[in-house]
């Protein structure tokens, strides 16, 4: 049986993490490629990068980052942040990216993930997509797309977008609640099983997880086929394998 | 000196798969990426990956002038496909409407089709991502050192039907019961990614390199 997938991200500025990791024993808690392997060792499925580099520089020193990670870690790579074009696509998957994570440009400009998966495939294509809450107690529920970290709405039916993008060529959705992100009190549980319920690609569930009956939450409740999750794993709280356990006494298929 | 070519024919992600066997590549081992017809043929061993469409990948093997060398390559030294490089391997594909492939082996690629479920009625996504596990069907070396239902990670949505049932190395189950790796004579292939599929990856991959068939 396919296992559901538990994938650590970090946030990655002019090549080192931010947001502080806090493991004990690394020698440099800011350099990535010590942190992906470290993640590698505890059993993550997979990992995601996103750049928060504001400048040209610093997603030069991103490619370099996947770069190194990629000779090192031998497990499937996304990279997000700031992807405009198809040779930005090209450029981090030659670095040794498997996937590109594609968020602001998909809105401005849809065709882009129909060019981009056109040109490198449907499964390295990762639409993420960052939905608010916007129905009122009491009608039913509804999500809208918003861009900027969650500040400027676009007035898109989160649902309808989903289904969209899968249209366009996504082999993946990232699906973030920007109502819980940073939260720590779970999952938008309607939003993750309505999104993985409309359309046939796999959903990454991400925005809000404080502890590993979230986890469990995403997968059982918001029939997510995979967590991402930050802050539980970088400031030492659980361990990847921890949560795998955790997930698997309470029946989830995972790879342990 | 032996030496080991990674085929590059502009389809997908090579640097992962050259990395990862040099990970585990023996002293004087050297691994290159090459798409010369010459050089595969001068190789001792040939590792052939790939990832998007299947009508690409034939049109991109016919341009580069590769189709004769691969299938020279795949008759005469140790060949492992990967994924794609597995599925082009057979005589058709169902993808983009039928794409006629090397026929190298007789069978076909299908589509896993939609609306798939689990023996619980549990709906299956296309693709088939993450990590599943492989049944080994019959011994080999490249199974030399992992254990039987081992996961490795895949990423596809098509899957290969070898028409001989002794071409069989190992299968997984999604929705149904699909051939997940063959082999025949001197060619291995699978359909999941080695290079991906962290320790139990690396030892498929130091396997082949150690495989003399």
């Amino acid at each position: 049986m396919l296992a559901k997938r538990i994938i650590p991200c970090l946030d990655v500025a002019d090549g080192r993490v931010v947001k502080g990791v806090q493991f004990l024993g690394l020698r440099d808690a800011g350099d990535p490629v010590e942190i992906a392997r470290r993640y590698d060792a505890e059993g993550a499925d997979e990992l995601t990068f996103l750049d928060i580099s504001a400048s040209h520089e610093g997603r030069e020193t991103m490619l370099h980052v996947v770069e190194r990670v990629a000779d090192e870690v031998f497990i499937p790579l996304t990279v997000g942040g700031g992807i405009r074009t198809v040779e930005d696509v090209r450029r981090l998957l030659n670095a040794g990216a498997d996937k590109v994570s594609i968020n602001t440009a998909a809105v401005t400009n849809p065709d882009f993930v129909r060019e981009a998966s056109d040109k490198v495939g449907s499964q390295c294509i990762v639409v993420a997509i960052d939905a608010k809450r916007v129905s009122q107690p009491g009608e039913p529920l509804r999500w809208e797309i918003f861009t900027h970290g969650g500040r400027k709405p676009t007035g898109l039916d989160a649902i309808e977008w989903a289904k969209k993008m899968v249209a366009y060529g996504a082999g993946e959705l990232l699906v973030t609640s920007m109502d819980r992100d940073g939260t720590r009190i779970g999952f938008d549980l309607e939003l993750m099983r309505t999104i993985s319920e409309a359309v046939e690609v796999p959903v990454i569930a991400s925005g809000g997880v404080g502890n590993l009956n979230h986890l469990n939450d995403g997968v059982l409740k918001g029939k997510a086929d995979a967590v991402l999750a930050a802050s539980i794993f970088h400031f030492g709280e659980f361990t990847v394998q921890q949560a795998k356990e955790h997930m698997a006494q309470a029946g989830i298929e995972v790879r342990l | 000196m032996s030496s080991v070519i990674v085929v590059d024919y502009g389809m997908g992600n090579l640097r992962s798969v050259a990395k990862a066997i040099e990970h585990v590549a023996p002293a004087g081992l050297t691994v290159r990426v090459s798409g010369c017809p010459s050089e595969l043929a001068a190789a001792d061993r040939i590792v052939f990956p790939g990832q998007g469409a299947a009508r690409d990948c034939m049109l991109e093997l016919n341009q580069r002038g590769l189709h004769d060398a691969l299938l020279e390559a795949a008759r005469s030294k140790p060949f492992l496909g990967i994924c794609m490089g597995m599925q082009v391997l057979m005589a058709h594909s169902e993808e983009n409407e039928g794409t006629v492939c090397l026929d190298m082996f007789p069978g076909e690629v299908r589509f896993f089709g939609h609306d798939l479920q689990d023996a619980a009625g549990e709906r299956l996504k296309i693709p088939h991502m993450g990590w599943n596990r492989v049944q080994q069907v019959r011994p080999h070396p490249i199974w030399d050192g992992i254990e039987d239902e081992e996961r490795f990670y895949f990423v596809h949505s098509y899957h290969v039907v070898p028409a001989e049932a002794d071409l069989e190395l190992g299968t997984t189950d999604y929705g149904a019961r699909f051939v997940s790796a063959i082999a025949r004579n001197n060619v291995a292939a699978v359909q999941f990614h080695p290079e991906k599929s962290a320790e139990a990856g690396l030892r498929l991959l130091r396997n082949f390199l150690h495989w003399n068939p």
